[in-house]
């Protein structure tokens, strides 16, 4: 039996966030995952993350994946792959299976960060081939280059189905709908917007009816709910689809930690281990860090697992209780900031009426997935000005803030209060350098100038599909919820290193359309619209 | 106990839904209407109902099921899913082979 000061399990965000943060500190760790590659989810995570800088705001998930691995690799962290640990006991003594061997691990500590798995919702039809996971949809486009289907329907509008969609799309799929048997929209808004934009219909409060095909896939059938979630006769809409992708949560897999003897708790979100504060279970030395003790965001899992990887540290003698408190002060205050606004823990299942600043929400974002013009005006980010000026249609409180800091002409103010709506200051002058536009994790901002020509205005949209188009090029100019309002004329499309991918497209529009179009449609890009 | 209903109460008799042959575990192959079933005979728990059908049982180890088949008991019982007893986890964790199994502790 091998001996370690600290064994962790999960190479994901959380897992090797403690590790960095434990061997820093010179504990001797290894960790184990059972896939082939190291770092969770992180790696199917082709967006841009929110949150503030020290979240590691706007760079994309697989970036902040491989950041992660090198400072692990820098601090000497063991990382053992395809290394499926099969039990773990009171003892801190784990079995992994390693090629065709049960080997015996002892730890000092152990930190459990395992992640989480996908829930399936039943409807006839649910086994057959072409029903699939977010996550799986995700692994296929992301990490393996293949194309999951043709025309999808999505199932779910948290963020992994809002997110999902975007990339299907990217990857060259049709969205044919978003569904979710909830009355609103589940996740940000910005996310739903995106996807509403490339006019993708919503349909809230409804499920799937069955899903129907012999061998696979051919059609899905919908139904409208009542409140108690009964299918209302004659609402049925058929749908001719090859995927049908479910994203209807996510489950802590805590096995491992129930096995060990922890206290758990059955709550709402999943079967969990009762922590404290430093994730430390009822057993103590035995950790548990991210998706594992509560479901949250990659952003949320990785400051865990470093307050957890400095518990252990601490726990081991490595480094005091006071060198603890202090380390542990400033992660906490950082996971705290990711914890409020209207998506909050404690806000689950609430209704929200007005934003903190006390500006009523946008009542079509939670049934349609996008702020219709007539509430738009409502929001601090959308002011009239002469010439060139941002339009930020960012209308929730949400722990996030990259406009503010990339911003050279310091237009946009969010300040201290990271869940702020971002206002424009009308005694700035944009310069049109668009880094907010490209900053922006929710795609959320424009540049537009009602001026640009006589009768012609001019719109800068965040743009991450390809084929790029190019200057000269001309299309559909397409309002929020993706319909066509005018054609359009690219003028501009700008590059560069600081956008990291996302394109800035200006194009020209009608001067009485400035207000309205939000995005573009190539007469060639998408072969699927002719 | 307080999490396990007391099996004396009347739950109605089992009536018949049209989905009932549709797959919960798609490892071992059960469908709706057995689990329907077997809760109405008197299963009121995750492990009673994986000993009597396997449902949970197999290749995925109830990753899939294990929820669904929990909400399916609530639903029979008339009670929240979060006053089912919950799954039991013992290791193997994940399905390993019995050649693999026999090769445990031959390093040291």
């Amino acid at each position: 039996m091998k001996r370690y000061d600290l064994i962790i399990i999960g190479a994901g965000p959380a897992g090797l966030s403690a590790a960095i943060e434990a061997a820093k500190r010179g504990v001797k760790v290894i960790v184990f995952d059972e896939n082939a590659k190291p770092g969770g989810q992180l790696f199917k995570q082709i967006h841009k993350f929110f949150g503030s800088k020290e979240h590691k705001a706007k760079i994309r998930g697989f970036k902040i994946g491989e950041e992660l691995l090198q400072e692990a690799n820098h601090y000497g962290v063991e990382v053992v792959l395809n290394a499926i640990v099969a039990g773990l006991y009171l003892d801190k003594e784990i079995t992994v299976q390693i090629g065709d061997e049960i080997l015996h691990y002892k730890g000092d500590a152990i930190i459990v960060a395992t992640g989480a798995s996908e829930n399936m919702v039943p409807f006839a039809g649910w086994t057959l081939p072409g029903v699939i996971g977010a996550g799986a949809a995700q692994t296929m486009m992301n990490l393996h280059s293949i194309k999951p289907g043709n025309r999808v329907l999505m199932l779910g509008s948290g963020n992994v189905g809002l997110v999902v969609s975007f990339q299907l799309m990217q990857a060259g799929c049709e969205v044919v709908a978003l569904v979710d048997a909830a009355p609103k929209v589940g996740g940000y808004g910005v996310h739903a917007s995106k996807v509403a934009r490339c006019g993708v219909p919503f349909y809230l409060s409804h499920t799937i009816i069955k899903a129907e095909g012999e061998e696979f896939v051919t059609g899905v059938t919908l139904g409208e709910v009542n409140s108690s979630w009964q299918i209302i006769p004659g609402t049925e809409k058929h749908f001719a689809v090859d995927t049908i992708c479910l994203a209807v949560g996510l489950s802590p897999m805590s096995q491992l930690l129930s096995m060990a003897g922890c206290q758990m708790q059955d709550t709402p979100g999943g079967f969990v281990p009762v922590c404290a504060e430093s994730g430390e279970t009822s057993i103590s030395g035995i950790f548990a860090a991210g998706d594992v003790s509560g479901i949250e965001e990659a952003s949320s899992a990785m400051i865990e697992g470093r307050i957890s990887g400095l518990a252990a540290a601490e726990y081991l003698g490595f480094i005091t209780g006071e060198e603890l408190a202090g380390l542990s002060k400033e992660l906490e205050k950082a996971l705290q900031c990711l914890r409020e606004g209207m998506f909050a823990p404690e806000n689950r299942g609430q209704t929200i009426a007005k934003t903190d600043e006390g500006i009523e929400v946008s009542h079509t974002l939670l049934k349609k997935g996008y702020v219709d013009e007539s509430e738009i005006l409502r929001f601090p980010g959308i002011a009239k000005a002469s010439g060139i000026h941002p339009v930020i249609e960012c209308t929730q409180n949400i722990p996030c803030n990259p406009c503010q800091d990339v911003c050279p002409k310091k237009c946009i103010k969010i300040g201290d209060k990271m869940t702020a709506l971002p206002a424009i200051d009308p005694e700035r002058e944009c310069s049109g350098c668009g880094l907010c536009v490209a900053s922006c994790p929710g795609q959320a901002i424009f540049l537009v100038n009602e001026e640009y020509e006589p009768g012609l205005a001019s719109i800068t949209i965040p743009y991450e599909f390809l084929p790029l188009p190019v200057a000269g090029d001309k299309g559909k100019a397409l309002d929020r919820k993706g319909k066509e309002v005018s054609l359009a004329e690219v003028t501009t499309v700008r590059t560069a290193k600081a956008f990291d991918q996302t394109n800035l497209l200006t194009i020209k529009v009608p001067a009485d359309a400035a207000m309205k179009v939000r995005f573009f449609r190539s007469l060639e890009a998408e072969p699927w619209v002719k | 106990m307080g999490k396990i209903k007391d099996r004396l109460t009347p739950i109605g008799e089992f009536v018949p839904q049209p989905d009932d042959d549709m797959i919960i575990c798609r490892c071992e192959e059960i469908t709706k209407g057995e689990i329907r079933q077997a809760i109405h005979d008197g299963m009121f728990t995750l492990t009673e109902i994986r000993r009597f059908l396997r449902a949970g049982m197999g290749l995925c180890q109830g990753q899939t099921c294990t929820r669904l088949v929990k909400g399916m008991i609530a639903r029979e019982l008339g009670i929240s899913p979060l006053e089912v007893e919950p799954a039991a986890a013992r290791a193997p964790m994940r399905p390993i082979k019995m050649i693999v199994l026999g090769n445990e502790g031959k390093e040291s």
